[in-house]
């Protein structure tokens, strides 16, 4: 039995847990309030492995097959 | 025809031919095209001289070498105007998705244009990614399940088929659609594809040893089950071969079913007997049923492998899932492995996955049936059904139910219960939603129809 990272495998797109004031840009630019973004659930396997907590807000790089490469965001919920 | 004709005499004129052998090679039926790719046979067959249709073509093809020479300078001239580096100074600030500014990149650095050129080129790509974009207040969602919608009408019902997969039964078409809109629990037909590492991919004895040691090995696979009326007792017959094959031994078989069953079991050579001691004949049919349960080796869920060659490489396909046991097996190449159960994936790896997996999963049923469907569209719906953090169904158990609006609800499915359900509670409808205001015959938010005017009166 071997360990193995959740975040190597190739379906999953890189997360990032973005700091208050990135979030805060990120909320003016689009004029929208944080419960509006998608989210990601506290218990999902990537938000354990990099360790996100609820009220966070996960940056992801997604790999867009139209744009090439895509920028998403989720906010952490329990 | 006339015309074209007296044309044709005029160019050829130009190009310092006489007015009689134009008008020949004319009435013989030649244009400026045909005469350019004819040869001297074919202009002498118009009934004109060796030496004049020598003439005609030189002074035809003098004329084409000038030209190009020309543009050959032009270009000359613009070369070495702009630098590589120049060129990815002016693209990383532009509001271009990445692939486009990478594609402008290669283009660009094969062209090499002038400075005026590169802004014009540059100005004109975001004009036309501008036009391209999806304008503010489309209904993107009703065209999505329009351009699925169509195309689905033509896929076949046809529910098993042989997608080159030896011998595995695949769900394709309409059903499997239909299985990921709905996101069920277990898909009918779970395949996990297991890619291997370098050393097992190679060896086509490793990756079947390492096959036998992922399938779940039953009794049933191994031997024969019997009861003994006579004694009370269950008999297990186990097969040699087998048994060698699967790299397991009787006595490891004897051990486990024992540790399950908690009984006294008996190893004779191959012959195995499991004594239950209750002298109930329903209870002794009821152990044969616990024995043929239990797993002897491998991950329970996986009924079947088959080992394929892929581009090189030895590929396990399994019939039934279980990602997350398998991801951990030794010789597994967990980064590459996949499998056809969308909330397996959503569990193992993650919401983000499962969006990926969906899109995948999605495309490539379209793609079987010989369908072309959007990507985007594809994208938005697996974005829809991912946003609240897990898979929901597009249903009303899910995308559908969950809308704010009780008019909108009642419009999809099992009318009377919303509407009663927010009659008891006293539910208000916003009617800030599309299917409402179409309801109640108000003006539907999309296109123009979402823009306000407001009038700021002067104090």
């Amino acid at each position: 039995m071997k360990k193995f990272n959740v975040l190597d495998h190739e379906m999953v797109p890189e997360h990032v847990i973005i700091s208050k004031k990135e979030v805060e840009a990120l909320l003016t630019e689009y004029s929208i309030t944080k419960e509006q973004l998608p989210k990601i659930k506290s218990v999902d396997p990537i938000c354990k492995e990099i360790d996100a907590k609820s009220g966070d807000v996960v940056k992801i790089i997604r790999d867009s097959l139209t744009a090439g490469k895509s920028i998403a965001y989720r906010l952490v919920v329990d | 025809m006339r015309l074209a004709k007296k044309d044709t005499v005029k160019a050829l004129e130009r190009r310092g031919i006489d007015a009689k052998t134009a008008e020949t090679l004319c009435n013989a039926g030649f244009t400026m095209g045909k005469l350019k790719k004819a040869s001297i046979e074919d202009v002498m067959k118009a009934g004109i001289s060796k030496t004049s249709a020598g003439k005609v073509m030189e002074k035809l093809s003098k004329i084409d070498t000038k030209v190009t020479k020309t543009t050959k300078k032009v270009k000359k001239e613009e070369r070495g105007a702009v630098t590589p580096l120049l060129i990815d100074s002016k693209l990383k600030g532009l509001p271009l998705p990445l692939s486009i500014i990478d594609e402008l990149r290669t283009y660009l650095n094969k062209v090499k244009p002038t400075e005026a050129q590169l802004e014009r080129i540059l100005q004109m790509s975001v004009d036309a990614y501008e036009r391209a974009r999806i304008e503010p207040c489309e209904a993107v969602g009703i065209v999505a399940a329009q351009s699925i919608g169509e195309p689905g009408t033509q896929m076949t019902m046809r529910t098993f088929h042989y997608a080159g997969v030896a011998e595995i039964n695949v769900t394709l078409g309409l059903p499997r659609l239909i299985e990921i809109a709905d996101a069920r629990k277990v898909p009918s037909t779970p395949i996990m594809r297991i890619k291997l590492e370098p050393e097992y991919a190679r060896d086509r004895e490793k990756a079947r040893a390492l096959g036998w040691k992922i399938e779940e090995t039953n009794i049933i696979d191994v031997g024969s089950i019997a009861v003994d009326m006579a004694k009370m007792q269950v008999v297990i017959e186990l097969n040699e071969k087998i048994l060698s094959r699967r790299n397991i031994t009787a006595e490891e078989i004897a051990k486990k079913v024992g540790a399950e069953t908690n009984l006294d079991v008996q190893l004779e050579g191959l012959k195995l007997t499991v004594n239950p001691g209750r002298h109930s004949y329903r209870g002794l049919l009821q152990l044969v049923e616990d024995v043929k349960g239990i797993t002897l080796k491998g991950v329970k869920g996986i009924h079947r492998i088959i080992i394929r060659k892929e581009n090189g490489e030895y590929v396990l396909y399994t019939e039934g899932s279980a990602l997350k046991r398998v991801l951990q097996f030794e010789g597994v190449n967990a980064s590459r492995t996949k499998t056809n159960n969308i909330n397996e994936i959503a569990e193992v790896l993650g919401i983000e996955a499962a969006r990926n997996a969906i899109i995948s999963e999605a495309m490539d049923t379209l793609r079987e049936q010989g369908l072309e469907v959007d990507i985007r569209h594809i994208m938005l719906v697996a974005d829809m059904v991912t946003a609240e953090g897990e898979v929901k169904q597009i249903g009303r158990h899910g995308v559908a139910g969950e809308k704010a609006s009780v008019l909108s609800r009642a419009a999809f499915e099992v009318t009377v219960n919303h509407l009663l359900d927010a009659g008891v509670k006293g539910h208000v409808d916003e009617l800030a939603g599309v299917t409402e205001n179409v309801i109640v015959g108000q003006p539907i938010q999309l296109g123009t129809g979402d823009v306000e005017l407001m009038y700021k009166a002067k104090e």
